[in-house]
């Protein structure tokens, strides 16, 4: 990091650049910040999102709306091992989670749509009538 | 929109060389335990449908390959990203003693579960030692 090279005195900014550069450098941690992680796609009348939410039973998981707050929350259960079993490696993280998106416009309970295939959640909220545009007609004098 | 969604989840890219269409290809979280029976891997691919995985145990290494058809929702554009869409690739070294032909692999939720049950002739025969 502190490389010689970057202490001359010709350019007293290298050394700030390249503690700078450093700093962008992807994590290499695999730590998850949030899960499940989302994707928010925008429609002209919809909005969807996708999580990937690997492991965990349909039965499990569960959709609320809220005025324009979509809140998916559940829980991942760790897998049944038999009693005489030894882990050699545990990567994956359990427990309970819970997360909250906030939508551009308040939502109609009967235009969510939620579809769960090969661990990937996909969830479709339509637009209410009344909140939709409106177009004006302009008269002409 | 932004408000309550929190930093990008980090899949981590594997070291493997890159592929020519240019994907990323993500190293899956695995779970291993072992049982008395042998060895079972719980790999994490979410996206993967079960045609679209691939595993092969070749010369003590176990190879885990999963695809990924990217999403495309008609009508929709991506307008906020926490997670990359990549096929999946990891690879085990096992020790010699698993038989092949056995191996089972089972998709479910995203979760594929292979297992590897140890050859008869190599399930640990337990010597008693005699106190002299």
């Amino acid at each position: 990091m502190l490389n010689p090279f970057y202490t001359d005195r010709r350019d007293p900014f290298a050394l700030m650049r390249s503690l700078m550069s450093d700093m962008d450098l992807p994590q290499t941690t695999t730590a998850q910040t949030s899960f499940p992680p989302v994707n928010v796609w925008q429609g002209e009348d919809a909005v969807a999102i996708t999580a990937e939410i690997p492991g965990v039973e349909l039965s499990d998981i569960d959709i609320t709306v809220n005025n324009n707050i979509l809140m998916i929350s559940g829980e991942r259960k760790p897998p049944e091992t038999p009693e005489a079993s030894t882990w050699h490696r545990r990567e994956r993280a359990y427990g309970k989670f819970s997360r909250a998106v906030r939508l551009p416009f308040d939502v109609d309970e009967s235009k969510v749509e939620a579809r769960f295939q090969n661990g990937v959640l996909r969830i479709a909220a339509g637009r209410p009538e009344e909140d939709l545009p409106r177009k004006i007609k302009i008269k002409a004098a | 929109m932004k408000t309550d969604v929190a930093k990008p989840t980090e899949k981590t890219p594997t070291k493997a060389p890159e592929t020519t269409r240019g994907k990323q290809v993500y190293r899956p979280l695995t779970d291993i335990i072992e049982t008395e029976e042998g060895v079972s891997l719980m790999v994490e691919m979410p996206g993967v449908a079960p045609d679209d995985v691939d595993v092969t145990l070749e010369k003590r290494v176990l190879t885990i390959r999963g695809s990924v058809k990217p999403t495309t929702l008609e009508n929709f554009t991506l307008a906020y990203a926490e997670y990359d869409e990549g096929d999946f690739e990891r690879a085990f070294t096992m020790s010699e003693d698993f038989d092949a032909d056995k191996i089972k692999a089972e998709l479910h939720n995203g979760i594929l579960t292979i297992s590897l049950p140890r050859t008869v002739e190599a399930k640990p025969r337990k010597i008693a030692v005699k106190a002299s």
